[in-house]
């Protein structure tokens, strides 16, 4: 029961690909630390952003299989 | 209705509709199949536990330090948000299945069919309904919440979501079909571009950062994110179409 509950909290919080929510952490940390240091740091969730979602989508796009219909 | 303001309403009305398509299908499955009174009271179950987090924990968040807030939300509304895009970009780049509300609610009759009928309160309809309503309606009050308590204004995200929700319900009792011709894809893509684009606007500025342009930076995230995203469909699509051609 409890194992359930907590795979559908990491389900729901981190999804398919647990990478993307590491670095999402590691950006927002590292734009605190720049800002921290009294530098431009405005351009580094963006930047990181966009090279996140795409590292993950060519992961996900490597295999060509058409998987069934999803529930989500 | 200020542009943020419009753009948190708009985003947790197509959440919430695309959701809501979703339970609908599940829902008009088990009723048509099982009976309508042991469904409609698994959707009333999981309606007010929903009802119960959103009336909870949207005044609760908004008592955190409106820059803790920022950090903690704009985090996790990243991650919820690039969830979303990456599935919609793979979707439409031909790699994942489009969503089939007709081939799932085909399953979801087939399978309410071959269980047991029961006397009174069907407990198989109940708990399907109501699972339905919960798993969907949790995404939806996650954005409600988040989003609502960010700009200080949960009624106006409970209310969007609440509309799309009306909305659906009386398109799809009115259809009596599963809203298959919705394109959930697209509106999936929609708020996975919107939600990322707050959770970069707020991850940062909740981590110190101040935006040139204050408020305007949002809207230039937003069409960023939006063009970045096709790029990614059509570089998607072209390495599908190679790979297909190699493999004859």
């Amino acid at each position: 029961m409890i194992e359930r509950a907590a795979r559908g909290v990491w389900e729901f919080a981190v999804g398919d690909d647990w990478r993307v929510a590491f670095w999402v952490v590691v950006t927002i940390a590292a734009t605190a630390a720049i800002a921290a240091l009294g530098w431009p740091a405005w351009w580094l969730a963006p930047v990181a952003t966009l090279a996140i979602l795409r590292d993950s989508v060519r992961r996900g796009s490597r295999p060509i299989s058409v998987e069934g219909t999803e529930s989500d | 209705m200020s542009g943020a303001e419009a753009s948190l309403a708009i985003s947790v009305f197509l959440a919430s509709a695309v959701e809501a398509v979703e339970a609908f299908t599940i829902i008009l499955a088990v009723g048509s199949t099982r009976g309508w009174s042991s469904a409609y009271s698994g959707v009333a179950a999981a309606s007010l536990v929903l009802a119960c987090v959103v009336a909870i924990l949207g005044p609760a968040l908004t008592v955190l330090p409106i820059d803790v807030l920022r950090l903690l939300v704009g985090t996790l509304l990243l991650i919820f948000g690039l969830q979303w895009l990456r599935k919609a970009i793979l979707r439409a780049g031909g790699v994942k299945a489009m969503h089939d509300e007709a081939a799932i609610y085909e399953r979801e009759v087939a399978a309410a069919a071959s269980s047991v009928g029961e006397e009174g309160l069907d407990s198989y309809a109940f708990a399907i309904a109501f699972k339905a309503v919960l798993l969907e309606g949790l995404e939806v009050a996650f954005i409600v919440v988040t989003l609502g308590a960010n700009q200080d204004n949960v009624p106006l995200a409970a209310a969007a979501g609440a509309l799309a929700v009306l909305f659906v319900l009386m398109v799809g009792l009115a259809a009596r079909a599963p809203l298959s011709r919705v394109p959930e894809n697209a509106m999936k893509f929609a708020v996975g571009v919107l939600l990322t684009s707050f959770g970069i606007f707020w991850g940062a500025e909740g981590a110190g950062v101040t935006w040139p342009g204050e408020e305007a930076a949002l809207a230039l995230l937003v069409g960023m994110v939006l063009l970045a995203s096709w790029l990614m469909v059509y570089e998607v699509r072209s390495a599908q179409s190679e790979l297909r051609e190699v493999r004859g």
